[in-house]
């Protein structure tokens, strides 16, 4: 815990987060891509195909991951916000924009793959599973966050509304999660599951596997993405200064 | 009764405009700013007014009620009027007097101060401009506060009216409050602290 | 506390002068349900099945049409900054605001339901449990959607951002309510327990949100 305090005390200074974001980038890279073929490896070599859905149950080994990071970026979002309004950390903001856009794609992945994995099992492209139907909200839930952003030009402004935007969201996640699950224990229609198959330890380490990989990706473009931002931002305030500067000059002149 | 502020800062956004400003008005005192656009005359009578947190140092109220807000302990007329078109002048009146705390002898007198009381049935949309201002200032005579943070107070207002509210003035400070204004034009009352606020000089 | 139903008096007295806009809410209610026959066909036994859920989400429209513009007025005319200094806090202003629309455009709304039910051919045994659930959830649409409003209310496109952000916290209020219907006509168990959720997801709304939508206006008011 004081570990942890003292890192991210010393990493409020944007220098030392490049520094040390600079040095953690390629690892992540690598580690992801290693942790991605080897969970592909497993998945297409190592485990069985379903005895009732085929190979196309390999799309789990994608789908389920990706709607894991989904959800587990959202709560980085909130925790960051939760930083950034009580302890103004200077990066919090940083990280919760850097968050978002990669969040919703890792939200589209998976929608896109579920919707994929029902294609073969029920002949059509949608089916409103409890778990597709909670993962298309989450992604209502992004599109909201980054359209709130954008549409506020005062960016500290944006930072602190966004902030309470995505800490209303996750405390409503649960009962969302929640409602959507009692719909379909409750409807008199008949209950399509997107269910994994029973996990078995041949099905369980690929999954594994792939998880950590796609935890590996987030790091690295999470990391990029916050490095991208801070340098724009240190570009934009030199730009201000600049005009600043040359307007000073112009009224000098003007005056003279 | 007595504001203090203390190496105090204000920040418009994520940039101090406004540092180190240390002041202590008494009862009866005035404050007036005065400076060009931009300078933060705005922004530090928002911060005196609680809308606006303080970048740093401290800003109380001697004397006044304990647990009480500086925005509790004042009456703040802003740029805009605050009021609503659709409502009468009577009912705009009647509507922040009951939310401030005061009572129907103080409302009569109110109108009656700022030559609206012919006015009272009247929806505030047709009113002109000058009329919708005295209605704005209207509010400070509704309820007794010691503070009362003024932001271009006599913008469109006529010689009369300005007369009104150099009037009131005139009573709060002589009743023991404190105003601070912040203004373009010269004030119309007298036993005024004169503070002057530039733009901070551009720089790295 | 006096000054708490001083705020939603005035509220409600500028909505009644205003009738417009409660008119238009229920205008717009009138469309969308009148809509649907038109677009799905005649099809009485299917209008039936559907019209719970039609109403709701009909419902849930009308009132989004005027939530966008809950502290807008006050923010732009000036009120808000003389509210945000006085007395009661800003979090108690948002609870009026948010009750203040309550019954000035969610009741108006409930109350024309039974009308736009029969258009849509409402099983007679729903309409109770309808209006209920309608009364027990949309407490939980002003206030939530006073959260919505806080966080639009210095944007312009603030209308179908308002949409955007309101639509995934209004799906559970939507969900309990819907099945709590359904549960009434089928006799099942649990509908009991869909109504209870859906009261309680009102009662946090309405505890939890003003804290949300106030820390929002604070940070506009700066």
């Amino acid at each position: 815990m004081l570990a942890m305090q003292k890192l991210s005390h010393r990493l409020a200074n944007p220098s030392n987060f490049m520094a040390l974001s600079g040095r953690l980038l390629p690892l992540c890279c690598g580690l992801a891509a290693l942790l991605l073929i080897a969970g592909l490896g497993l998945a297409f070599f190592g485990s069985p195909p379903d005895y009732q859905q085929g190979q196309t149950v390999k799309i789990m080994y994608v789908h389920v991951p990706a709607a894991w990071l989904a959800l587990m970026i959202y709560a980085l979002i909130a925790l960051s916000s939760f930083t950034l309004l009580v302890f103004r950390h200077p990066l919090a903001d940083v990280s919760a924009k850097a968050a978002a856009p990669i969040g919703a794609t890792f939200t589209f992945l998976a929608l896109a793959t579920g919707s994929l994995w029902g294609k073969p099992m029920w002949g059509t492209f949608w089916v409103w599973d409890p778990r597709l139907t909670s993962v298309l909200i989450l992604f209502f839930l992004y599109l909201g966050l980054m359209a709130l952003r954008a549409s506020i030009e005062d960016e500290a402004l944006a930072a602190k509304l966004t902030a309470v935007l995505s800490l209303v969201g996750i405390a409503i996640l649960p009962v969302i999660k929640f409602s959507v699950e009692w719909n379909s224990l409750h409807q008199p229609a008949s209950v399509m599951r997107l269910g994994a198959p029973t996990i078995h330890p041949s099905l369980l380490w690929p999954l594994l596997v792939m998880a950590l990989g796609f935890m590996a990706l987030f790091a690295a473009l999470y990391l990029k993405a916050m490095r991208n931002e801070i340098l724009r931002r240190r570009l934009k305030s030199l730009r201000k200064v600049a005009a600043t500067g040359a307007g000073a000059a112009l009224s000098q002149q003007a005056a003279v | 009764m007595r504001l203090v502020a203390d190496k105090l800062a204000v920040a418009r956004g994520n940039r101090t405009i406004l540092a180190g400003l240390s002041f202590e008005l008494e009862a009866g005192d005035s404050l007036v700013l005065t400076g060009p656009n931009g300078a933060g005359k705005t922004t530090l009578i928002r911060t005196l007014a609680g809308l606006i947190p303080p970048a740093a140092g401290a800003l109380w109220l001697d004397g006044g009620e304990p647990d009480q807000s500086l925005g509790e302990a004042s009456h703040y007329v802003g740029h805009l009027n605050a009021i609503k078109s659709i409502l009468t002048v009577a009912e705009n009146v009647g509507f922040w007097s009951r939310f401030c705390g005061g009572a129907a002898p103080q409302r009569d007198a109110a109108l009656a101060a700022f030559g609206l009381s012919q006015l009272a049935d009247i929806p505030a949309a047709y009113l002109s401009a000058g009329q919708k201002r005295r209605l704005g200032l209207a509010r400070l005579l509704l309820a007794p506060r010691p503070l009362w943070l003024l932001d271009e107070p006599t913008a469109a207002l006529d010689a009369a009216a300005e007369a009104a509210l150099a009037a009131a003035v005139a009573g709060h400070l002589a009743a023991g409050g404190v105003v601070v204004a912040a203004t373009h034009q010269p004030l119309p009352w007298r036993n005024q602290r004169q503070l002057r606020l530039e733009p901070a000089a551009p720089g790295p | 506390m006096s000054a708490f139903w001083q705020l939603l008096g005035r509220d409600v007295l500028i909505a009644w002068k205003e009738g417009g806009s409660i008119g238009i809410a229920l205008g717009f209610y009138l469309v969308v349900v009148v809509l649907l026959p038109l677009g799905l066909g005649p099809d009485l036994n299917l209008l039936a099945r559907i019209a719970p859920g039609v109403l709701w989400i009909a419902l849930l429209l009308s009132a989004l049409l005027s939530l966008g513009r809950l502290f807008e007025a006050d923010f732009e005319d000036g009120s808000l900054d003389v509210l945000a200094t006085g007395a009661l806090p800003l979090e108690a202003v948002a609870a009026a605001k948010a009750l203040a629309h309550w019954l000035t455009t969610a009741l108006p709304l409930i109350g024309l339901t039974p009308v736009l039910g029969l258009l849509l051919n409402l099983n007679p045994d729903a309409y109770g449990v309808l209006l209920a659930t309608m009364l027990a959830g949309t407490p939980a649409v002003s206030f939530l959607g006073a959260v919505g409003a806080a966080l639009t209310v210095a944007t312009r496109r603030g209308g179908l951002l308002l949409g955007l952000l309101l639509l995934p916290l209004f799906v559970p209020t939507l969900i309990f309510g819907i099945e709590a219907i359904g549960a009434a006509l089928t006799g099942a168990d649990s509908f009991r327990a869909s109504f209870l959720i859906l009261t309680a997801i009102s009662l946090a709304a309405v505890v939890l949100a003003p804290v949300a939508a106030a820390g929002a206006l604070r940070f506009q008011l700066q």
